[in-house]
């Protein structure tokens, strides 16, 4: 920097727009187009608070099967499955996330029954079409299937439903559901849910009931074409999450794609079924690996709690400097201030969710940020001692002190990738919101600390003669 | 100042703070959290007096849930931890607590992790810590390449980073035995900052020496080594004042949750900015003057002709 004065105005204007951002009124920030209605740039901002400052549920989903086999295509199917049915219980900043290959973190700040939350989540199972050969099932009947058990390495092949059919009379006869699920017995899954394209409920033809059409996609429509035209007057289930829920005999083949479930559907009874096999078919099982669940008290406490000591914290930071550096400090304290005005400009606009430790990572920076302005200063002084002008001395404190700030720095920033890395691995939002809001923090921070320090110190300087009163520099 | 002078008894120090801690470390282990080890925790409050531990372990125990332990800390709050159980079970569990206890009780926490998971956390957490210290050590040795002995900075810097880890989780065992504290994900992400401090108070001081080998070729190594340490403690003592009083204040204003964590990133803060002045530093000389041919003499330091020879 030939002429560190040069920059303050950008400066200034940046410290404005993040101030702008940083007012708790300002949600979004928009450049409106002189020529149209369309405006040129838009983009939300809004202050996050995660789940230990609010309250809410955080639960870790895993694929119920094994990691190898679940291709990746199909676990974007399912988070974006997933975040339907997160979005229908009317949580607001809900966050689905995959993490790892087989993993999906569910966060629902304010959320506050985590039973029932996780409940609709896990409900929302796989939905299978077996062929059950000759056997009826009656409703709720548990169920193994070659899909779930994908360790299970006999399927029952299509074509050849197998020979020890029960006559239905009989089956018929002896249907205690939940209390004897068939044992042992492993049923083909002929297609999944994943298969269906639209579902709907409509009334039946007697007009006293209700039935659900479905359509589905073209692989769908040609896997069920080549089932029932093979297995017609055989029984296909239809079984959600291994419990069936519907066994109706195949009439004629489908071959167009389309058809209809029916039974003793009521409208709520169809409508639950259609919600469960839209939003529910998820092309792989989940079970729930771990959940955390924070009271909405717990959550105000602490906030309150960590916004207190953040702010003392920044007030002893800023007497400290003032008081041991004098000018110099006064003006990293400027500097300081413009961090942290900066710095949670970028957390709401990226967005990065507030942690508790989060907070405290922040507040860590801080102290990050005051150790570069101090390495600068000491030096500055050691040079000032040795004779050199003022102006001089300042150029030289910072030339001297950078190379030990950069490797510290960057050493710091090879911890906190570490950090993030093992947190999102396993969708600790909690030591990933630590490790973000660190690395923001140095960066920023050597933004501030070394370029603004400096151009606000120059400009002072130009302003006012300082040379003579070298005890305004702490010497 | 001669710190290098006096470095053994500066190492002495160090190991009076870690011998003990080690002890309690192979004495009682480090009580892991839930986090590591898969179970549940639940923090309830009853509006009324919360019911004698025996009580909740007997509730437990008819809803099949073993490996109960119930701790009671204060405002009739209790933290129950036992085997994995999911959310279902939990209200039904909080439902018989308030019908049996006669208080209406209040989910302050739950936390579920199956075993699996948890295991799989402590593999990758051990993972995380060597995969840091290999990134920095390879970094210093690229950042120094430029000075003579560069592999010899990044070996110092790593061995006082293990010090205030040594410090850090023997202090940790402590507690754990005498507090009942947990290293849970939060206790890791402590030490794991705190390898990130340590290395770069290391890294200050380090640039001092580079700086000033080039600048003063004449000077005796160990003049040279002492003269950094004292130009750079000015700095050291005003940082660590500063992060000590952030870390101060959220410890005694920032509420329960968080204190576990900030009074051991205070610890091993602090452990970390003793480390870079007084081990890191005086490793460097050890080493120069390969004095541990000399320990086997029975002597700590190689003087007169020893020390010529070396």
């Amino acid at each position: 920097m030939r002429n560190p004065k040069r920059y303050l105005l950008p400066v200034l204007l940046l410290i404005a727009l993040a101030i702008y951002i940083d007012l708790p009124a300002t949600t979004r920030v928009v450049i409106p187009n002189p020529f149209g209605n369309k405006p040129l740039f838009e983009h939300t901002v809004q202050a996050r608070l995660g789940l230990d400052l609010q309250g809410g549920v955080q639960a870790l989903l895993q694929a119920d099967m094994p990691c190898e086999e679940v291709s990746n295509d199909a676990m974007q199917t399912a988070r974006a499955i997933v975040e339907k049915r997160v979005n229908g219980l009317g949580v607001s900043e809900a966050m689905v996330q995959l993490a790892d290959n087989c993993r999906i973190v569910v966060e629902l700040p304010g959320e506050r029954d985590p039973e029932h939350a996780l409940e609709t989540i896990r409900k929302t199972g796989v939905l299978e079409f077996v062929d059950l050969g000759t056997t009826y099932l009656p409703p709720g009947t548990e169920v193994q299937t070659d899909f779930r058990n994908k360790s299970n390495t006999t399927p029952t092949p299509a074509a050849t439903p197998t020979a020890e059919a029960t006559p239905q009379a009989e089956s018929k006869a002896q249907p205690t559901p939940k209390a004897s699920p068939t044992p042992a017995k492993i049923w083909h899954t002929v297609m999944t849910g994943a298969e269906l394209k639209t579902v709907q409920v409509v009334p039946n033809q007697t007009g006293n009931g209700y039935e659900i059409a479905f359509e589905l996609t073209d692989k769908g429509a040609k896997i069920f074409a080549d089932y029932t035209s093979k297995n017609v007057g055989k029984i296909l289930g239809i079984v959600l999450d291994g419990k069936v829920i519907s066994a109706p005999r195949v009439q004629s083949p489908i071959t167009d794609g389309h058809g209809v479930i029916t039974g003793n559907f009521t409208l709520e009874s169809a409508n639950d079924l259609a919600i469960q096999m839209r939003y529910g078919s998820l092309p792989i099982p989940l079970k729930v690996v771990q959940s955390r669940t924070i009271g909405p008290t717990l959550g105000e406490d602490s906030l309150r709690k960590s916004m207190h000591a953040g702010i003392i914290a920044i007030i002893v930071i800023l007497s400290f400097m003032a008081l041991y550096y004098r000018l110099p400090g006064i003006v990293a304290d400027l500097a300081l201030i413009a961090y942290a005005l900066l710095s949670f400009a970028i957390f709401k606009w990226v967005p990065v969710t507030f942690t508790l430790p989060g907070i405290a990572g922040f507040v860590l920076s801080i102290g990050m940020a005051v150790d570069a302005n101090i390495l600068i200063f000491e030096r500055m002084k050691e040079e000032l001692r040795d004779g050199h002008p003022l102006i001089h001395a300042i150029d030289l404190g910072w030339s001297r002190a950078w190379p030990s700030i950069r490797d510290a720095n960057i050493s710091t920033l090879i911890t906190t990738a570490i950090l993030f890395w093992f947190g999102n691995a396993y969708g600790a939002s909690l030591v990933k919101g630590f490790a973000l809001t660190l690395a923001l923090g140095v960066l920023v921070s050597l933004f501030t600390a070394v370029t603004i320090t400096r151009i606000f110190l120059h400009s002072v300087l130009d302003a006012v003669d300082f040379s003579a009163h070298t005890k305004w520099f702490g010497i | 100042m001669d710190i290098i002078g006096k470095r053994y008894l500066y190492f002495g120090v160090s190991l009076l703070i870690i011998i003990p801690g080690l002890i309690a470390l192979a004495l009682w282990g480090l009580p892991l959290a839930i986090d590591f080890t898969g179970g549940s925790l639940l923090e309830i409050h009853f509006e009324k007096s919360a019911p004698a531990p025996e009580e909740v372990i007997a509730l437990y125990k008819g809803f099949g849930i073993g490996d109960t332990a119930v701790q009671t800390t204060t405002n009739n709050t209790i933290i129950v931890r036992s085997k994995s159980m999911d959310e279902a079970t939990m209200n039904k569990l909080v439902e018989a607590m308030e019908k049996k206890f006669g208080s209406k009780a209040e989910v302050v926490q739950f936390s579920n992790v199956g075993p699996s998971v948890g295991k799989e956390v402590a593999q990758r957490a051990a993972g995380a810590v060597a995969l840091s210290a290999i990134a920095i050590l390879l970094y210093i040795t690229y950042a120094f390449r430029g000075v003579p002995h560069a592999v010899r900075y990044g070996t110092a810097a790593i061995i006082a980073m293990l010090h205030d880890v040594a410090v850090t989780v023997g202090i940790e065992a402590i507690f754990g035995h005498f507090l009942h504290w947990e290293a849970d994900a939060m206790f890791l992400t402590a030490l794991l900052t705190i390898i990130g401090f340590s290395v770069h108070d290391s890294i200050v001081v380090f640039d001092r020496i580079r700086e000033n080998s080039r600048r003063y070729r004449r000077l005796p190594y160990e003049t040279l080594v002492n003269h950094s340490i004292v130009q750079t403690l000015d700095r050291s003592i005003n940082t660590q004042l500063t992060v000590m009083l952030t870390l101060f204040t959220l410890a005694l204003f920032g509420g329960v949750t968080t204190r576990h964590f900030v009074i051991i990133l205070l610890i091993g803060i602090f452990s970390g900015t003793y480390s870079s002045i007084f081990n890191a530093s005086p490793i460097l000389i050890v080493w120069e003057n390969r004095e541990w041919r000399c320990w086997l003499k029975g002597k700590l330091t190689c003087k007169g002709k020893e020390a010529a020879a070396a």
